[in-house]
């Protein structure tokens, strides 16, 4: 009570920031008592109070740190001047992107999201597709992968969970690309990295595409999808204390009908049909850690016969039968102090039946004298065990020390049986371990870097790699900020060239990025440019028929500027992106007689995307449009006078076109309550039915040459999709879309 | 002698902590009278700043972390513009409410009307940003006005809540003025038979609820 008989003091001050500048809205107060003030716009504060003695006086405000000041209080009044520093947080912190392109739902950085993903027109619902919008990627329609930055599709590698995946996609088919196997709506987050990622990921020379599963489903739920290609159907349960959740799918896709009504250019012997199943489980261990497993097996198959270009009047024939089956296991967890875990491994089994003929026109399997390679079988078994642990530890502010150790374990078994009976068996056998460690520092909210190192040991090549990276960010502005990035990025020579006809080593890429990057809450701007340079890349030889690596003797470079904008600002329920690159490359690998542009790159490519949803109508119409300059093609032949590879014939395939619509009917979308959900959709690949070539194939001795191009101009698509328990009109698109087109 | 000392130990405790207790209720009182009449983002600031300090000095107390809590939401609906919101500024606001919120949960668990602002939280998330939230934050502001209803069936901010997103959804996505007004309806008869248990417990939204039935009649 004592207390309460003395005068008042009034306490007063000003709250600046590091800069200068006044903050409005600091709570300051005396700890421990109801005395305090907010400071207004000018930063300044004042109150009155009866304390008297030692005191606290505190300042705290949502993004500064809080700052404590001890005072004795007599009757003079107090005038302070007190700054705070900003904290060091997520929001407001540079992020390191120099290379990659984040889509995920988390708060920073996010460009394209998985429902992003499944409505972009031209990418009927498959991941990879969807990325190919994004600049640094190229519109190669003739065989499936990412070629980014005038890498192959080997070059790029796909983790889930920070496993790296094998057999991402179904079985390659001569000229025909082949869709991911896995649905966009499986994933949380998706990082695609055009060049300079993190020591954490390896075995990938051009570009990382990181992908990050979902945890437990909101509700409970069953679901129903039927298209003119395909039916499935699915469960998830969700547990009723909300802490673990399991599921099952299955579908079965038949291309028959809708093959029927759309032509293809090949005639199918076998039509292409797939039975696919999936499970999972997923069980929070505590409030942050989750054990997940995703499991899935695919049984398909399909055969077709096109008209020979090598001999006239006679067709090649193609068959492929491909039994797939993919676990993932991955544990993360959050312990005391700052230290966080996360351990993954997954399986694959992979197996093959693909065999190759010459048929004539009543359909028969004939043997031509000089053509014989093409009659052969081939039967493969790939296994492929693949565990990681990254161990990390939070520093000070936004700082984390991150490390840890991967093991790959490979066994590729190839048997190739010729025309005459000769079996060819073998088997690739690889242990690749790995360490890596990195580090963030946060210098302060505005600077920021990444410095990191990764060490491989192949078992194969029986060597060791060290790949260092580095990446520095600086915020040049409230919204936009610099990035550079520098890496050694290191990949075991391709699978398909192996065994090798002698001593190999690491392929090797060096990447220099800079970036500038201005992102608002509904726009994005982004320019990049970067230097690539190539090293030790195989050369190959021709043994038996068969094409082997033979040399780490290759080389290349590319270099180029992209551009992305997205604006989700200026028109209402309008969303659209454009993106554009400019590549230029050389490489001289495998059997090219020199540098050379390689055909799977053009020099410009450029994407427009567009989106948007009439709400009057419940439907939301999405167009994109891909364009890419023509590619060079090549007849590399093996010259017996000159006793090399040398090019016969070359040319330039037409520029690429491809308009395509989409357009998704939402009869109940946000009704809420409803019990039961349905969309419908319609697509529709190359509406202006523009030809396009991928690039031109060659008769064996080089006389006769053939565009590739699609199987069919245009494709179309009708499907629908039904929930019940729960809205996932999200997930139903994708469903319905995330077919074998 | 033990016992005097006891006794008179007792009564001076009892008298300072009355005296502590009248002062927190008539700060609180003050404040709380406010709560409903606080519009600008500044003006909120300020008065959750202002409960947090009761808070943090009383800290034993519910009463002042709750009305920190919906004052600090109220900031957040404060800052929208028509354009909608930005996550960038609403997420640490957000953050801090629901700190707060679970500060007041430890001191009073079960309680509806913290159920009600745990629903007005996730409202706020996803208009930060409803293209991408709706699909988590809609079913979460939906299971927490499910628990409010449970812990208390009667508490009017429930259904003026439920009035609110009927009013501001449009048709084609399942709002209806009619259902509005009919919850604002109900809303207003649960007014009527609201007994709060004390002066400073959440007794606030009749001025908001007659204002929205005025626009739906």
């Amino acid at each position: 009570m004592a207390s309460n008989l003395g005068a008042q003091t009034t306490i007063g001050g000003t709250l600046k920031d590091t800069k200068g500048l006044p903050i409005a809205g600091v709570s300051i107060y005396l700890k421990d008592t109801y005395d305090g003030a907010t400071s207004d716009s000018s930063g300044k504060f004042s109150f009155k109070s009866l304390e008297k003695g030692e005191q606290l006086l505190i300042a705290t405000s949502i993004g500064y740190k809080p700052q404590e000041i001890k005072l004795t209080i007599q009757d003079a009044p107090f005038n302070f001047d007190i700054i705070l520093k900003e904290e060091i947080n997520e929001l407001k912190a540079v992020v390191i992107t120099a290379g990659s392109f984040e889509a995920s739902d988390r708060k920073k950085a996010t460009v394209l999201n998985s429902i992003d993903i499944v409505t972009t027109a031209s990418a009927n619902g498959d991941v990879t597709e969807a990325i190919k919008t994004l600049p640094g990627a190229q519109q190669v329609g003739e065989s499936e992968g990412l070629f980014v930055r005038g890498g192959t599709a080997g070059e790029t590698k796909i983790f889930i969970d920070g496993n790296l995946v094998n057999n991402f996609f179904y079985t390659s088919v001569p000229n025909i690309a082949q869709r991911g196997r896995f649905s966009p709506f499986l994933f949380k987050g998706t990082v695609f990295s055009a060049g300079g990622y993190s020591a954490l990921y390896g075995q990938a020379l051009s570009s990382a595409l990181i992908l990050e599963s979902i945890d437990l489903p909101e509700r409970s739920s069953a679901n129903l999808g039927v298209s003119f290609l395909n039916v499935s159907g699915g469960y998830q349960h969700l547990a009723k204390n909300k802490k673990s959740s399991w599921g099952v799918g299955y579908g079965y896709s038949n291309l028959d009908l809708a093959f029927r009504l759309i032509k293809q250019k090949q005639d199918y012997f076998k039509m292409i049909q797939s039975h696919e199943g999936d499970a999972n489980f997923r069980i929070k261990t505590s409030g942050s850690g989750i054990l997940k497993y995703y499991g899935s097996f695919s049984k398909n198959g399909l055969g077709f016969r096109v008209n020979s270009l090598d001999t006239l009047n006679y067709k090649d024939a193609f068959e492929l039968g491909n039994f797939n089956m993919y676990h993932n296991l991955s544990w993360r967890e959050n312990l005391n102090n700052g230290w966080k875990i996360n351990l993954g491994a997954s399986f694959t089994d992979n197996n093959d039946d693909i065999s190759g003929s010459i048929q004539n026109q009543q359909n028969e399997e004939v043997l031509l004298s000089g053509l014989e390679f093409k009659n052969f079988d081939l039967k493969t078994n790939g296994l492929f065990f693949n565990a990681k642990a990254v161990i990390e530890k939070k520093l000070q502010g936004l700082s984390a020390l991150r490390f840890g150790t991967e093991y790959n374990r490979s066994t590729d078994r190839a048997d190739f049986t010729m025309y005459n009976g000769q079996e060819f068996p073998g088997t690739i056998k690889e242990d690749l371990n790995s360490v890596f460690a990195e580090v963030d520092i946060y210098v302060t909210n505005n600077l920021a870097a990444k410095i990191g190192s990764r060490m491989e040991h192949s078992s194969l090549l029986n060597k060791y790699n060290l790949a260092p990276r580095l990446s520095l960010a600086y915020k040049v502005g409230q919204q936009s900020q610099a990035s550079l990035a520098y890496g050694i990025f290191y990949q075991n020579p391709e699978r398909r060239y192996l065994p090798a006809i002698s001593d190999l080593g690491f392929t090797k890429a060096t990447h220099y990025i800079a970036q500038y990057q201005k992102v608002a809450s509904k726009t994005t701007f982004r320019l990049e440019g970067f230097y690539k340079k190539y090293e030790d890349l195989i050369k190959t030889a021709f043994v038996n028929g068969r094409e082997l690596a033979d040399n780490n003797n290759g080389f290349g470079e590319a270099k180029g500027v992209e551009l992305f904008w997205r604006d989700k600002k200026t028109i209402k329920n309008f969303d659209y992106w454009v993106s554009y690159s400019y590549l230029d490359t050389k490489r001289d690998f495998l059997n090219y007689p020199t540098a050379i542009q390689p055909g799977f790159a053009a020099k410009h490519t450029s994407s427009l995307v567009m989106k948007k949803f009439v709400t009057g109508l419940k439907t939301q119409f999405n167009a994109s449009y891909n364009f890419a300059s023509g590619r060079p093609y090549y007849n590399i032949r093996y010259d017996n006078n000159a006793n090399k590879f040398s090019i016969f014939d070359e040319g330039k395939t037409i520029n690429y076109n491809s308009l395509s619509l989409s357009v998704n009917y939402l009869p109940n979308v946000f009704n809420q309550g409803a019990n039961k959900f349905t969309v419908f959709v319609f697509s529709v690949t190359n509406v202006l039915n523009t030809r396009q070539e991928f690039g031109y194939q060659y008769s064996y001795n080089g006389v006769r040459k053939q565009a590739v191009v699609p199987p069919a101009r245009t494709f179309v698509f009708l499907g629908a999709f039904f929930s019940f328990g729960v809205d996932r009109s999200h997930e139903s698109i994708d469903k319905t879309l995330s077919l074998r087109l | 002698m033990k016992k005097i000392n006891f006794l008179l130990l007792s009564i001076l405790f009892s008298v300072s902590v009355f005296s502590q207790s009248e002062k927190y209720m008539k700060t609180m009182e003050a404040r709380v009278v406010n709560v409903e009449t606080t519009r600008t983002p500044d003006d909120l600031k300020e008065l959750a700043n202002a409960f947090e300090r009761i808070a943090d000095a009383e800290k034993n107390q519910w009463h002042p972390y709750y009305y920190a809590a919906l004052a600090t939401v109220n900031v957040g609906y404060a800052s929208m513009t028509p354009q909608g919101g930005d996550a960038k500024i609403i997420d640490p606001i957000a953050d801090k409410a629901e700190s707060l919120i679970k500060k007041a949960e430890t001191l009073q668990p079960a309680n509806s009307d913290i159920f009600v602002i745990k629903k007005m939280i996730a409202s706020l998330r996803m208009m930060a940003d409803p293209m991408n939230r709706y699909m988590k934050y809609g079913p979460e502001a939906q299971q927490a006005l499910e628990a409010a209803k449970k812990l208390n069936p009667d508490n009017p901010r429930i259904y003026m809540l439920e009035g609110q997103d009927k009013f501001y959804t449009p048709e084609q996505f399942g709002g209806s003025k009619e259902e509005a007004k009919k919850l604002f309806a109900l809303a207003m008869q649960k007014f009527e038979n609201e007994k709060p248990a004390s002066s400073i417990d959440p007794n606030w939204g009749k001025a908001t609820t007659e204002y929205f039935l005025k626009q739906v009649n």
